[in-house]
């Protein structure tokens, strides 16, 4: 273990462990990421697409995004589904997402805020 | 480093861990490793989250789902639901005892809503056993700021003006503690943390220990730069197998990281801290004692002054401070004495702690602002009192402390009002009575733990205690006789006048609290030979009321010695004589036909 001998040591590895704790901490205040995982969203394929968009964030070192998972809305043909829920912003709803489309998401709009319209739920 | 979508918290306090909580979180490594989930989910032991009453007790994050009284077969469940399809385990979530509704959050919670969370900030959050994750949440951040911002003196200063009081009992201020002790002439000074905590009930310090030590030795090592200090002891009970572990761990972890030892954080100012261990004699708690337990003394106490802060640890000066109180610290230079002296009320700043237990319906650990009434904790937080019963009294400040009745429900926590009402703050033991409760009794069973505890060195303590428990003995008997209250009185103020410590001076409080407030009972007992409560076994009969009984027969089977008789369908009796008053028949019978007189 490595002897902390500053103050910006100190900082250093508490920067590093924040994101450890990060996720038992304000998360009113996180982008929320829900993936379908009702027998419907299993099927299609959400599971992939989670572990996708997990990859992804931990690729860019994105820490303050939480991904979470929920029942079937009865959209059951276009799943699977995902929401982006950003602070203060309406839900977004992506629909027939598979692990490309899914890391689309998270660079476009997760990190750049620009909406992928493309894929947004139609109305139907 | 990895990510993971879900961190999966699971109480490992003395309290959960009692109720089972470890089989739970081997459990659930295994199910989530069965369903692949090992690179998502984290399982992270964490220390006590206060609702001990329903342990085992789960937080799952990010949705702070709070799942109490797990068991090991509910495990597979929770991962495959909410894990894997992210489907809450209703069943299984909290819900408030006269709601239906279940809460989906843990901070939704009346329990958590209510309180203020300092002392206990890290309890329930941080795995207690990895140095990192105290880190993450500023730990160390109040050292790092006084070895490099502040100097001693200005510590000592944000100290007093923060206003904190000591929190193990006598509410001394903790800042004017550590200026006597800064200016004690001396060339070797000590730390000492009181971690022998022995109210009955009280497990506040215990769960700090458990579930956030680093604070302790944080603040330990504030102490020691603000007095000049280089060594610290930790003198804690060996009943404490769980905390002693956790301090073993973070002294060593602490120590690792140039936290604890020589030149910390690259400054000329070296600490250490070591532990000693207690053998569970109540009167160690008392700080002269508690030192000569440390020096390898018998466990006594000697006259004070000279006070530790000039005479301590081997005669030099000494400062030596509760668990609660050091868990305050870093929190105070980090945010300021300006913050925590906004909180609270105009004498007593900042949060305490209680353990919250006996007739109440959520025993567990609250952290309160003082100020906050009595019956807001009792009712509020706690619940109120179970089975539709009536709240009789509280007891605060453990054997030292007294009783205080519902008339002051709405009196505010504060050293001054409890005080004034005849109790203490103490360490913060809560003990809820209702209507079944003789405070007879209950005066008994504190000075019979205070009689058995006195370490018999002056006479006042030693005899005094002794004759006072004869007295009470022979009232719940039904054998007391005129002019007893007034001799309790008597010896009960000679008793508090002449002991030599803080045990005997304040072992006859819980008598003189019952009769200052509960006489009545004291003179039923001694007149009239009853028990209004029917708690003294002497002093009651069981009787059946003919009205109510249906000959049910379920008395006669659970009676042990075949006092009941009766025909079927025809109202019973008990035979006096045979009854050996053991109460199973009232527990059982469903008419409650039975009545204690």
């Amino acid at each position: 273990m490595p002897v902390i001998k500053s103050i910006e040591e100190l900082k250093k590895i508490r920067d590093q462990a924040k994101d450890a704790i990060n996720l038992r901490v304000d998360n009113d205040t996180k982008t929320r990421v829900v993936v379908g995982m009702g027998t419907c969203g299993i099927a299609a394929g959400a599971r992939q697409v989670m572990l996708a968009i997990l990859d992804e964030l931990k690729k860019r070192n994105i820490t303050n995004v939480i991904v979470t998972e929920t029942g079937c809305i009865g959209l059951c043909q276009y799943e699977p589904l995902v929401d982006v829920i950003q602070p203060g912003q309406p839900k977004v709803t992506y629909v027939n997402m598979n692990p490309e489309k899914a890391r689309e998401v998270v660079v476009k709009h997760i990190i750049n805020n620009q909406v992928v319209d493309e894929y947004v739920v139609p109305n139907i | 480093m990895e990510i993971y979508r879900a961190h999966v918290l699971v109480c490992k306090g003395t309290g959960c861990v009692a109720s089972g909580s470890e089989p739970i979180f081997e459990t659930f490594q295994k199910e989530i490793q069965k369903k692949g989930l090992d690179k998502e989910v984290k399982v992270i032991q964490t220390g006590c989250l206060g609702l001990c009453e329903l342990g085992p007790n789960i937080l799952i994050y990010p949705e702070g789902s709070y799942y109490c009284q797990v068991k090991a077969e509910d495990v597979p469940e929770i991962v495959e639901e909410h894990l894997l399809k992210g489907r809450v385990v209703q069943r299984l979530l909290y819900k408030e005892p006269d709601s239906k509704e279940r809460y989906r959050s843990l901070m939704d919670i009346d329990f958590y809503k209510r309180q203020k969370r300092i002392a206990l900030r890290n309890c329930g959050v941080i795995n207690p056993e990895v140095i990192e994750e105290y880190i993450a949440n500023d730990g160390y951040a109040a050292l790092a700021k006084v070895l490099t911002e502040m100097t001693p003196q200005e510590v000592i200063d944000e100290v007093k003006k923060s206003g904190l009081r000591g929190r193990g009992g006598g509410g001394f201020p903790t800042g004017m503690k550590w200026q006597f002790a800064a200016n004690a002439q001396g060339d070797i000074k000590y730390v000492v943390c009181n971690a022998d905590e022995g109210d009955p009930g009280a497990f506040m310090d215990r769960s700090i220990l458990e579930g956030d030590p680093h604070s302790v030795l944080e603040a330990m090592t504030i102490a020691g730069y603000a007095i000049g200090a280089s060594e610290g002891y930790i003198y804690v009970r060996a009943e404490y197998p769980i905390a002693v572990k956790r301090l073993e761990i973070a002294i060593e972890q602490a120590r690792d990281h140039g936290l604890l030892g020589k030149n910390i954080l690259g400054t000329d100012f070296s600490f250490d801290i070591f532990l000693r261990l207690g053998s569970g004699a109540f009167v160690c708690g008392e700080e002269t004692a508690l030192l000569a337990s440390i020096e390898g003394r018998r466990g006594e106490p000697r006259p004070r002054p000279p006070f530790p802060a000039n005479k301590g640890l081997w005669g030099k000066p000494t400062i030596i401070n509760n668990v609660e109180t050091y868990a305050n610290i870093p929190e105070i230079i980090l945010k300021g004495a300006d913050w925590f002296s906004k909180i609270g009320s105009e004498k007593s700043k900042g949060t305490k702690v209680f353990a919250v237990g006996g007739k109440i319906n959520h025993t567990g650990l609250v952290e309160i602002p003082m100020g906050t009434t009595l019956r807001e904790v009792i009712f509020d937080i706690g619940g109120g009192i179970p089975n539709n019963k009536k709240f009789k009294a509280v007891q605060t400040g453990g054997p030292s402390g007294g009783c205080i009745p519902a008339e002051l429900l709405d009196m505010p926590i504060e050293y001054d009002t409890l005080i004034q009402a005849g109790s203490m703050m103490g360490s913060g033991g809560m003990i809820v009575m209702d209507e079944d409760t003789c405070m007879v009794d209950i005066a008994k069973f504190f000075l019979t733990f205070t009689q058995e505890e006195s370490c018999g060195k002056c006479p006042p303590c030693r005899i005094g205690t002794k004759r006072m428990l004869e007295i009470l003995e022979r009232i719940t008997n039904g054998e007391g006789r005129e002019g007893d209250i007034e001799l309790l009185e008597n010896l009960a103020k000679s008793i508090k006048a002449s002991a030599l410590c803080g045990l005997g001076q304040t072992a006859p409080n819980p008598v003189l609290s019952t009769l200052r407030y509960f006489r009545d009972e004291y003179e039923a007992h001694i007149r009239d030979k009853k028990c209004p409560a029917g708690a003294c076994k002497a002093l009651i009969h069981y009787e059946i009321v003919p009205e109510k009984c249906k000959g049910c027969g379920v008395c006669t089977k659970v009676c042990p010695v075949q006092a009941i008789s009766g025909e079927k369908r025809q109202p019973h009796v008990i035979d006096v004589d045979k009854c050996i008053k053991c109460n199973s028949c009232y527990d059982r019978c469903p008419f409650g036909a039975i009545v204690k007189k």
